[in-house]
């Protein structure tokens, strides 16, 4: 793996099991008195943030600085998009500065594509648009293991904002790799135009795909897209597919509820099952820095197992 | 005979197959000084004679649609590089796209397209817009550019989106004897959409635009040339049910023509895969369906024109991401070599002459153009070396700009020589 783009990148169910194997060690180091070590001592890894984050940017941050890397951010404001700014401008900057890695997030799909067939530096796709958001997706998977072991045969549901969701792509590409059966509930027009060549089946209707549900993952419903006629209002999202406290109780017993967040509490999902027993959210994001330390790791450092050298305390 | 052989011409095509609108057969053409074909026959003796043998002689071919970028978008194209590029292709007449900067819908930016035109290696007409400005709010002094010379009127790059406007224009074109084309897209649907809606603007993350945008207003355009009597052009028909609707409309007798591109005949949406911008173009690549409704329809006559739609962006344009980049793709100089390699084995050259000469040439008002190889014509002459196999870079080009989606394809045939209005402006695939 010379770049991770899309979660094809992985080449299927082993390219993700190792990363979660590896995970399983970082999450060691991790829980570690002084959570550092030497795995990317003297390598770069430069952040090319196109689009406001501060949670993604966070996990990366703090993954690679646990791993010794250097950083740099590449402060790029909306401001160098609206003047034109070639894409090819930015990468050729990069490729002079000789970079390890760039972590890249934008808003267009593809961007990161672009870059990667510009630059030597493996490039990491941190979100581009609607199309993939791979680190988000393995820390999915990795959470879903913690909580319900393996996942072929099991049952998972994505309600939400499935056209314009890179989780939601992500995610499908990875749960239907590793075996699970994944249903997209959504209202037609918050579906792609066309779901050719997705493994997966959709319902409109979330009590009835819910209901003997291993997993409810619920996506981010976006303010902006009351103005573009998706939905009528949010009230209405929210009675028809959105996770209140209701419907959470005629979930399976043992049915867990995930959100790649931020939370719209009290539009996709009611701040009692947000926080109660049945959500993983915040298991959700402390794996996100140790599936970030493994997949810098898998580009960075070396194939195989990880050398007793590279995480010594 | 032998009278003839003691003539001399100062130009000779020898060796060469012409096929035009007569059929085919072998002879070698005999080019006078005054540019006209002075003679047809076997071993015209010549004081410079241009091999032809293997190759084709054709009607120097004529695009109906070339974005020259001049005036305005001189970074990207000149009306003279764009030529050159035509004449590279075996062009000898193209027709320029009113989309400028500013837009070519007043007498003094067609005299200056036409103007900047007589320097090209090939003759350069220009289509004027249909609205001032192309606004789509008012229309432009039609009857004042139509003196001009402009035979052919279109807001290429969007359509009229106002019926009732549209229907005026056809109204008042009908009674100036001019042809209106259009750019069927409904702008509300097709808004924001950057690649065809479906499997791969899905898959891809990126907003499509479906092929009911462009449906829905060349089904209106149809009403209306059926409501006004007037003649019309389509432009770049990309999908199967346009072409239906087309071919319908002309059963019924409606005095309508279409075209469609090479790009839109060969490729699809998938080329959209590798989220490269050089495959982003309007009407953008459609599905395998829509390829073979075209193709099926430039075989029974319902798309009467293979045009371009050559469509220059520099460097930096296209090294934006996808949804960031401008739409369009080079076209004049591989046109006929992709033609020729996709489609030579169904359409022949005669097929070939007819949608990228003679019709072309007819629905242009190009009097010197698209005509048979005889005694008395303008010397407007396409060398084509059929059998020529090769790949297509997209730094070999005379244009201003790379964004070639051909580049990197092998294919079967080659222009060898282009002569425009009697001279060699391209000899042995290189620019005189």
């Amino acid at each position: 793996m010379r770049h991770l783009l899309d979660i094809a990148d992985l080449g299927g169910r082993e390219g993700i099991e190792d990363i979660l194997e590896l995970t399983d060690r970082f999450v060691e180091v991790s829980n570690r008195p002084i959570p550092k070590v030497p795995a990317l001592r003297g390598r770069t890894v430069a952040w090319l943030f196109y689009e406001n984050s501060s949670r993604t940017r966070l996990s990366f941050e703090t993954a690679a600085k646990r791993l010794s890397a250097d950083t740099a951010n590449f402060s790029v404001g909306v401001s160098s998009v609206n003047k034109g700014e070639s894409l090819r401008d930015t990468a050729r900057v990069i490729e002079a500065m000789g970079v390890d890695a760039v972590v890249v997030r934008h808003s267009s799909s593809g961007a990161p594509h672009r870059i990667a067939g510009w630059v030597d530096a493996a490039v990491v796709n941190a979100g581009d648009g609607w199309h993939q958001h791979p680190t988000q997706a393995l820390l999915d998977c990795y959470t879903l293991r913690q909580h319900i072991g393996d996942l072929a045969g099991r049952r998972i549901v994505i309600v939400g904002d499935i056209k314009h969701s890179r989780v939601a792509r992500s995610d499908v590409d990875a749960f239907t790799t590793l075996g699970a059966e994944v249903t997209l509930v959504a209202p037609p027009t918050l579906l792609p135009p066309s779901l050719e060549g997705w493994p997966v089946t959709v319902s409109h209707d979330l009590d009835a795909a819910a209901a003997d549900a291993d997993v409810v993952y619920v996506l981010r419903m976006q303010r902006e897209r009351m103005t573009e006629a998706l939905v009528p209002s949010l009230r209405e999202y929210t009675a028809r597919w959105g996770v209140t406290a209701e419907r959470a109780a005629c979930l399976r017993s043992d049915a867990i509820v995930m959100h790649p967040g931020p939370v719209n509490r009290g539009v996709e999902l009611d701040a009692v099952v947000a926080d109660g027993p049945r959500s993983v959210i915040v298991d959700q994001v402390r794996n996100g820095v140790a599936v970030r330390m493994a997949v810098l790791y898998r580009l960075l450092g070396h194939a195989g197992a990880v050398g007793e050298d590279d995480i010594d305390g | 005979m032998a009278e003839r052989r003691e003539v001399t011409y100062p130009l000779v095509i020898a060796g060469g197959e012409i096929v035009d609108a007569n059929g085919r057969r072998r002879a070698d053409v005999g080019i006078g000084a005054d540019g006209r074909i002075a003679a047809v026959g076997d071993a015209l003796v010549a004081d410079r004679s241009l091999d032809a043998t293997g190759c084709v002689v054709l009607p120097g071919l004529v695009d109906l649609h070339s974005h020259l970028r001049e005036p305005g978008g001189e970074d990207a194209e000149t009306i003279l590089s764009g030529g050159r590029c035509a004449a590279r292709g075996g062009f000898t007449g193209i027709v320029a796209m009113p989309n400028t900067s500013p837009a070519v819908d007043s007498a003094a930016v067609v005299r200056q397209v036409l103007d900047a035109g007589r320097e090209a290696p090939c003759e350069v007409t220009t289509a004027a817009a249909i609205t001032v400005g192309r606004a789509g709010e008012a229309l432009a002094p039609m009857g004042e550019l139509a003196d001009l010379g402009v035979r052919l009127f279109t807001d290429d790059g969007s359509g009229v989106q106002d019926g009732r406007l549209m229907r005026r224009a056809l109204e008042y074109g009908r009674g100036l004897g001019v042809t209106l084309a259009q750019h069927c897209e409904d702008a509300a649907l097709a808004a924001g959409g950057h690649l065809h809606e479906g499997e791969w603007s899905a898959r891809l993350g990126i907003a499509g635009q479906p092929a009911e945008a462009e449906e829905l207003m060349v089904q209106r355009d149809l009403a209306l040339a059926r409501l006004t009597g007037a003649c019309m052009h389509f432009q770049h028909l990309s999908t199967a049910r346009s072409v239906a609707m087309v071919r319908a409309a002309k059963a019924e007798g409606l005095d309508v023509t279409a075209e469609a591109t090479p790009h839109h005949l060969v490729l699809t949406h998938a080329c959209c895969a590798g989220y490269d911008p050089v495959f982003k173009v309007n009407p953008p690549l459609r599905t395998d369906a829509d390829v073979a409704a075209l193709r099926a329809g430039l075989l029974d006559g319902t798309i009467d024109v293979v045009a371009t739609d050559h469509a220059p962006h520099p460097a930096q344009a296209k090294e934006r991401p996808f949804d960031q980049a401008p739409p369009g793709m080079l076209g004049l100089e591989v046109a006929l070599a992709v033609v020729h390699t996709e489609l030579g084995a169904d359409l022949g050259f005669d097929g070939i002459v007819r949608a990228m000469s003679v019709r072309p040439a007819r629905i242009a008002g190009m009097a010197d153009q698209g005509r048979p190889v005889d005694v008395g014509e303008v010397a407007n002459l396409c060398v084509f070396d059929p059998a020529l196999t090769w790949e297509v870079s997209a730094d070999d080009t005379a244009s201003r700009s790379r964004n070639n989606p051909w580049a990197g394809r092998t294919l079967t045939g080659r222009v060898r020589h282009t002569i425009f209005a009697g001279n060699p402006v391209v000899e042995d695939g290189s620019l005189a």
